[in-house]
């Protein structure tokens, strides 16, 4: 079975209206990408060192970065030599397959972790304006209506308007948030955040934290304080340390992986925006090179721009045209 | 610091070609690929990389570079030349309408940075004795209004608002109409965050346009963006007609790539830099500096100008002088911790210093204030021989000066290695600007002659 077949496969197990509303928000993506990578083998007659350039481009453009697009390039002309292919019309599977090998075991399994039978933490933590405290909207709207009982932590006590913004999330989706006021310590807010949790018998607290740059050492300081009170109050917690990252993001996103990932232990990633920037390559990147799951992925503003991150269906969006016509010539 | 080996290796395939008493057709293909994969890596956008290339190439090649005497300094001085051009010449101010208020429409996508943005333009503004008025048009982002009236309050500036409930053409409008009641010099119109392809949110923008008929139209865009940068300006612009681009959150490690790519799509000026959070982090745009960032040689000059403010002139020259002479001393090394910590947050401004990522001792001196008091110790239990001549500093000395100052020995080696790095460190710099004629720059591309 072709390799598309097998995807084709397991993405028709899933549930169509996610996988439908995942090719919408994608759709962009697939065109542009997929459609300049056939227009690129389509219109070759041999496979030369002018091909790999453009392919390179196109991944680059794509901001899969420079790292594993020459490591993906790379294997692709060993591949050429070893199956001895000349056609450049047979580099498209391959090169399709290559890139799904290249994502992280971890990303098989990319649920969040929730604790079953007590609280669940999550730690929300990134750059400044991905969309951090837009996720936490969206995920309380979501476990509420799985019937979850969700408490909000307002520790975002830096920005201008950040507590209101939160609590407004928390009228709209009806659910609890917990703050101090503007300027106060955020490990506090968060102490407080998980001792009202337990009290109200909550299921899930989302926890927000300040926008900051990883290169802020103070500031990573103040997010690890924050982290470790999380810890040291719920002996198995956070459940998740989610970095949020802006899909527009280029190679700096690597950065911030690894910079937030070292301070405080990240377990996965919400990649956000991909409504609007066309391009997932960055995934591939993150996972690849750091290997990080993307759990979840925001595909707009409204509570329920929000999926699960599915690689199968990552990858189907992604190369939706190229596997159509694949199937066609079986 | 994100890309160190990024400017290594630029400079060393310079420094190839500069020994090349020939250069093949061969070696140039391999420098332009090196060049390339610096600006690829710094998120310049693909097709900007490649018209840059391409100009380099025909330009080396159609000037019968290869066939000169020196073609190696040819070649590097076609791509500082190209390079120069391509981020724009001038720094290029606010406009300033003769008919006052100045309508000033801020936008951008989703978390760029608008209303913090808008925010430090009040602070820019009243710098120079300047009014304005903020006007809240986003009425779609939670709170978003409730952030520019606190940023209003903290910065003693009117916010004109009619609520979340009112279409923002006419918050707009009446809010210009309120700015030139109240006779301001300027007003500032927040937009909400939206995508490029929103042509539901675009056609608001067009429509706020039509009515206030902007000054400024200016598109802030996150200094981090990759090469969707490209797609993001060329909507916006053909849009909206935009006259200026604000880069933000630049006091990151990104090397900014995508102030090159929005440049070179709209050929609109970067008119100003945000370097941080508060306030007053809002500076001019410089394009040789951006330039050099890109390219991941620090930011000297920036470095230079914020010690000449906090420092007074005489003794900014002394110290340039001292620095570039390589005597200085441990005396100096102490006024300098001084002065420093007036000019701001240490982190920032060693952010700025080329290569300071790479001096394992300088990031180390990085945040820590206690230890900033620490070396002030040790330094005050040097006698004036040691603080002129380290060098003498041998184990018995440490001894004493440990002693003297309350410290360990550790404590002492620490420092005087860190103070090592940093010779070494202006050494690299006092290399980099010799050589050139251009004195009054100050600071130039390792591989320009
Ligand atoms: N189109 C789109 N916009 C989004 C998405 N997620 C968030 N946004 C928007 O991005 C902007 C910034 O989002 P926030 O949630 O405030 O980001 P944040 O990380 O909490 O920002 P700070 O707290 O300021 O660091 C808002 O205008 C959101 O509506 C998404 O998936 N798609
Ligand atoms: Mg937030």
């Amino acid at each position: 079975m072709s390799f598309f077949r097998k995807l084709k496969e397991s993405v028709s197990k899933k549930t169509d209206s996610v996988t439908q509303k995942f090719m919408t928000g994608l759709k962009k993506t697939s065109t542009q990408f997929v459609g300049a990578i056939s227009d690129l083998f389509a219109g070759r007659s041999k496979i030369d060192e002018d091909l790999y350039e453009e392919l390179e481009e196109i991944l680059i453009g794509a901001d899969v970065g420079v790292t594993t697009t020459m490591e993906l390039t790379e294997r692709l002309r060993s591949e050429v030599k070893e199956r001895k292919i000349k056609e450049p019309s047979e580099l498209q599977p391959l090169l399709m397959e290559l890139i799904s090998e290249m994502l992280s075991d971890k990303q098989r399994e990319s649920k969040l972790n929730l604790n079953e039978d007590g609280l669940t933490v999550i730690l929300f933590v990134g750059v400044n304006g991905v969309g951090k405290t837009t996720t936490i909207g969206k995920l309380a709207h979501r476990f509420k209506s799985e019937g979850k009982k969700v408490v909000l932590a307002a520790g975002d006590t830096f920005r201008a308007g950040a507590i209101e913004q939160l609590e407004t999330w928390g009228e709209r989706v009806g659910v609890d948030v917990i703050k101090h006021q503007a300027g106060a310590d955020p490990a506090a807010v968060i102490y407080d955040g998980i001792q009202a949790a337990r009290a109200r018998k909550a299921d899930i607290l989302l926890c927000d934290t300040a926008g900051r740059l990883q290169n802020k050492v103070n500031l990573m300081e103040e997010l690890k304080k924050v982290y470790r009170v999380v810890k040291r109050e719920v002996p198995d917690g956070p459940h998740e340390v989610l970095l949020v990252l802006d899909a527009t993001t280029g190679q700096n996103a690597l950065i911030q992986a690894k910079q937030f990932g070292e301070a405080v232990n990240v377990s996965g990633i919400v990649l956000t925006k991909l409504d609007g920037t066309a391009k997932g390559g960055i995934v591939i990147a993150i996972n690849h090179e750091l290997n990080l799951p993307v759990k979840l992925v925001g595909l707009g503003e409204k509570a329920d721009d929000l999926q699960d991150f599915d690689a199968d269906q990552f990858l189907h969006a992604l190369f939706k045209e190229a596997m159509e016509e694949e199937m066609q010539a079986e | 610091m994100a890309f160190e080996g990024l400017s290594e290796r630029l400079q060393s395939v310079m420094r190839k070609l500069r020994g090349k008493g020939k250069v093949t057709e061969a070696d140039l293909k391999e420098a332009m690929r090196e060049v390339r994969l610096a600006l690829l890596e710094a998120d310049v956008n693909f097709k900007v990389v490649k018209s840059f290339i391409d100009r380099v190439k025909e330009r080396a090649i159609g000037q019968e570079v290869l066939k000169s005497l020196t073609p190696g300094q040819q070649v590097i001085k076609v791509v500082n030349e190209e390079l120069t051009a391509l981020m724009g010449g001038e720094q290029s101010k606010l406009v300033q309408s003769a008919n006052p208020p100045t309508k000033i429409m801020m936008v951008g996508l989703q978390g760029a940075g608008k209303t913090t943005t808008s925010g430090k333009l009040v602070r820019y503004l009243q710098k120079q004795n300047r009014r304005a008025l903020l006007v809240a048009a986003d009425v779609y982002r939670p709170a978003a209004i409730r952030q520019l009236e606190i940023l209003g309050a903290d910065l003693n500036t009117p916010v004109f608002s009619l609520g979340d409930k009112e279409d923002p053409v006419v918050i707009a409008q009446r809010g210009v109409a309120k700015a030139k009641e109240e006779n301001l010099d300027y007003v500032i119109i927040d937009t909400a965050g939206r995508l490029h392809v929103d042509q539901e949110m675009m056609d608001e923008l067009k429509r706020i346009r039509e009515q206030v008929e902007p000054d400024e139209i200016l598109l802030v865009v996150d200094a981090m963006t990759g090469q969707d940068a490209v797609n993001v300006a060329e909507t916006f612009h053909s849009e909206l007609g935009l006259t200026g681009v604000v880069l933000t959150k630049l006091d990151g490690d990104t090397r900014g790539g995508a102030a090159l790519s929005v440049k070179a799509v709209t050929q609109c000026p970067i008119k100003f830099v945000g370097l941080g959070e508060k306030t007053d982090a809002l500076e001019p745009f410089y394009p040789d500096r951006m330039a050099s960032r890109i390219l991941g040689m620090g930011d000297v000059l920036t470095l230079i100008e914020k010690a000449q403010a906090a420092v007074d002139a005489e003794k900014a020259k002394e110290l340039e002088r001292k620095m570039r002479t390589l005597s200085f001393t441990f005396d100096d090394f102490l006024d300098q911790l001084q002065q420093v910590r007036k000019m701001g947050p240490l982190e920032d401004m060693l952010a700025m210093l080329p290569g300071a990522g790479q001096i394992k001792g300088l990031k180390n001196l990085q945040v820590d204030e206690k230890q900033l008091s620490r070396v002030e110790a040790i330094i005050r239990s040097m006698t004036p021989q040691e603080k002129e001549n380290p060098e003498i500093i041998n184990a018995s000395r440490r001894k004493r000066i440990a002693n003297g100052s309350g410290t360990t020995v550790q404590d002492v080696n620490r420092l005087l290695k860190q103070f090592n790095d940093m010779k070494k460190m202006m050494k690299q710099f006092s290399q980099m600007s010799k050589g050139g004629k251009r004195k009054k720059r100050g600071f130039r591309f390792p591989f320009m002659q």
